[in-house]
């Protein structure tokens, strides 16, 4: 029950929600499709279901072409941001739509409809209305709807991202531990890297219409593709490159001929900040010390004016015991460089000036 | 009519003991505003007719020209009801739905019966579809005869009954969701069974309530009507002109016991209206 894209796109008039998609969802993964709003991860998630259609391309659901084939004959699952769920019909009405418009025996649609509201574990709230449900349980319940008629592939755009923060985080660990169970090839959509990170076996980052890296939550972290992704997954320092804090470091990969205009991607735990100067540290001054329990952010200013934000671990503030307008010696531990990438796709990052 | 919410007794509870703390300015001025306004000429009208006796009252109510009004008025006002319970439906549905230029005029005409004269629409009305008319030429060479004539009254009240259908209708329509929909076709229904089984359904009890608007709307028309209508009894003569007819011959028991039938008939028929909206907000939101 594999999805494979192949050179899809898509234009809304002058604005191109895909560009050349390739893509495949390997049988029984939970892929989570990544991207900020407009990236053109909807628009991905839509043509799969077969509520769009592709200007070119090809999408092959379970080795068939699906490209042109309607909605209702995909046999997929998809559920909705904002539950969709029929609000005349009570909770198991809901659940048994599906099987009614496929003709199954009565019989066997109630079997059915008992099993998937146990498995929502939501048995007692059967003759409810979806209004009488909370948020996390109307989107149980689209779930059950979804997975009631056995879709090949079950498809979710941003399926947590009305709730709240704390059933969101019961909600994720529990679709989790369903597809454990289940095993159904689901590809779901979400603007929130965590969930990405926390729920899916891989993640499609996407940006402007294109997939900008595929890979699991590691590879994407430890090696991400471009700026982009760097600065998207986590947070990051954008800092140029002739900055007095490189004067010791080598980096990799070696920067191509011009490579002196290419700004350095730091992440802010890849700094080590010393009480002491050694040979590979430059002097700043810490501007700024935020507490977060487990992690203490710091900003420091350098002394050629660059402004960097280092995480530190409790361990290490402890050592350092950071106080505002006390001096300290920095250097990066890891440093990265993209060969090629311009100043300017740095504008989307949270910090780093000088640029 | 109670909701099925658990949580609706305690409120009950909560309204009863908090009654006389809810006498407040605002409260007095409106039991005082609707005294006079709504429930002062209601109890006029029944207590001058009470003071006919039951008898009298029975007698004067069910003479075989009151009935024939009654039933002119109120079955036809039910057609044009229906009428327009389909096509009410239909115009809401392809101004909420598609696009097409002229869109927001086409919008704004469909209150014009709110706003235009009745007088000025049976005139209207009474010219397009008589014999001569520019419709009535149409159907005069088959021997159907519009104006001055039972159905002229039926097209009198369809006219001035159409905005309360599309009115009660479109902001529903313009709730529902897409998602909802797109739902239903990601789980194998057609677009007739998306229709039938997903739009509809909510759609039943605005629809219901608009038909009843309308209803209760044509019930009470007068002005276009005994423009359009030759008033003749037993034919096309209507319980409203009925009335005022009695009172031009000064039988003012006549006139106030037909008065107090329309009233009555008015006040069940709002009453249900209100239960059907009652019953309509059953599964919604709280």
């Amino acid at each position: 029950m594999s999805i494979i894209i192949n050179n899809v796109s898509k234009q809304f008039g002058d604005f191109t929600a895909l560009k050349d998609i390739n893509l495949e969802v390997p049988d029984g993964k939970l892929v989570a499709l990544l991207g900020p709003s407009g990236s053109g991860k909807s628009t991905l998630l839509r043509a799969i279901a077969g509520l769009e259609e592709p200007d070119q391309g090809q999408i092959i659901i379970n080795g068939q072409d699906a490209t042109h084939v309607d909605i209702r004959k995909r046999n997929i699952g998809f559920v909705f941001q904002h539950y969709a769920l029929f609000k005349h019909l009570t909770i198991r009405q809901n659940i048994a739509f599906g099987l009614e418009i496929r003709k199954h025996p009565p019989a066997k649609t109630k079997e059915r409809v008992e099993e998937l509201l146990s498995l929502i574990q939501l048995e007692g709230l059967g003759n409810r209305y979806p209004s009488q449900l909370s948020g996390g349980q109307r989107q149980r319940v689209a779930l059950a709807r979804a997975l009631a008629v056995q879709p090949q592939v079950l498809l979710l755009d941003e399926p947590f991202g009305a709730l709240d923060a704390k059933v969101r985080k019961e909600l994720r660990a529990w679709l989790r531990k369903l597809h454990d169970e289940v095993h159904l090839t689901s590809v779901f959509v979400t603007h929130d890297q965590e969930e990405a990170m926390e729920v899916a076996d891989e993640i499609v980052v996407m940006s402007n219409g294109k997939i900008e890296q595929v890979g699991t939550a590691e590879e994407i972290y430890e090696h991400p593709a471009s700026p982009f992704v760097m600065g998207f997954i986590g947070e990051v320092n954008v800092l140029p490159r002739n900055a007095s804090l490189f004067n010791y470091h080598a980096f990799e990969p070696h920067s191509s001929n011009n490579g002196h205009q290419e700004p350095v991607f730091v992440r802010p735990h890849d700094f080590e900040l010393l009480t002491e100067a050694d040979d590979a540290s430059v002097a700043g001054t810490i501007k700024r010390v935020i507490h977060l329990g487990s992690e203490i952010q710091v900003e420091v200013l350098l002394m050629d004016n660059t402004a960097v934000l280092a995480y530190l671990n409790r361990e290490q503030g402890q050592q350092l015991n950071p106080k505002a307008g006390k001096k300290v010696f920095i250097k990066p531990r890891v440093a990265k460089v993209f060969a090629g990438a311009s100043s300017a796709a740095s504008t989307h990052f949270i910090y780093g000036t000088g640029i | 009519m109670t909701t099925n919410l658990p949580f609706s007794s305690p409120s009950k509870q909560l309204n009863r003991f908090s009654f006389w703390q809810s006498i407040s300015i605002p409260w007095v001025v409106t039991i005082i505003y609707l005294l006079l306004i709504l429930v002062l000429p209601i109890a006029a009208l029944l207590v001058k007719s009470a003071s006919l006796g039951l008898e009298g009252f029975w007698q004067i109510a069910t003479t075989p020209i009151a009935i024939s009004t009654y039933n002119v008025t109120f079955i036809t006002a039910l057609a044009a009801g229906l009428v327009n319970g389909v096509m009410g439906t239909l115009v809401a549905w392809v101004l909420v739905r598609c696009q097409f230029p002229g869109k927001k005029i086409v919008d704004a005409m469909v209150d014009l019966p709110f706003a235009l004269p009745t007088s000025v629409a049976g005139l209207v009305l009474a010219t397009l579809y008589s014999q001569t008319g520019w419709v009535g030429r149409f159907f005069a060479p088959f021997g159907i005869q519009i104006a001055f004539s039972r159905l002229g009254v039926f097209v009198a009240m369809v006219f001035i009954s159409l905005p309360f259908i599309v009115r009660t209708l479109q902001p529903v329509l313009q709730e529902l969701e897409e998602e909802a929909e797109e739902a239903a076709w990601s789980l194998g229904a057609t677009e007739f069974q998306t229709f039938w089984r997903v739009i509809f359904p909510p759609l039943i009890p605005p629809i219901l309530t608009g038909i009843a608007l309308g209803f209760s709307r044509a019930v009470g028309e007068y002005g276009s009507v005994v423009l359009i209508a030759s008033n003749i009894p037993f034919k096309d003569l209507i319980a409203p002109v009925l009335v005022f007819e009695r009172l031009e011959q000064y039988d003012y028991p006549a006139a106030t016991v037909i008065g107090a039938v329309l009233l009555s008939v008015s006040l069940i028929l709002l009453l249900i209206i209100n239960l059907l909206q009652q019953w309509g907000r059953r599964y919604a939101n709280d």
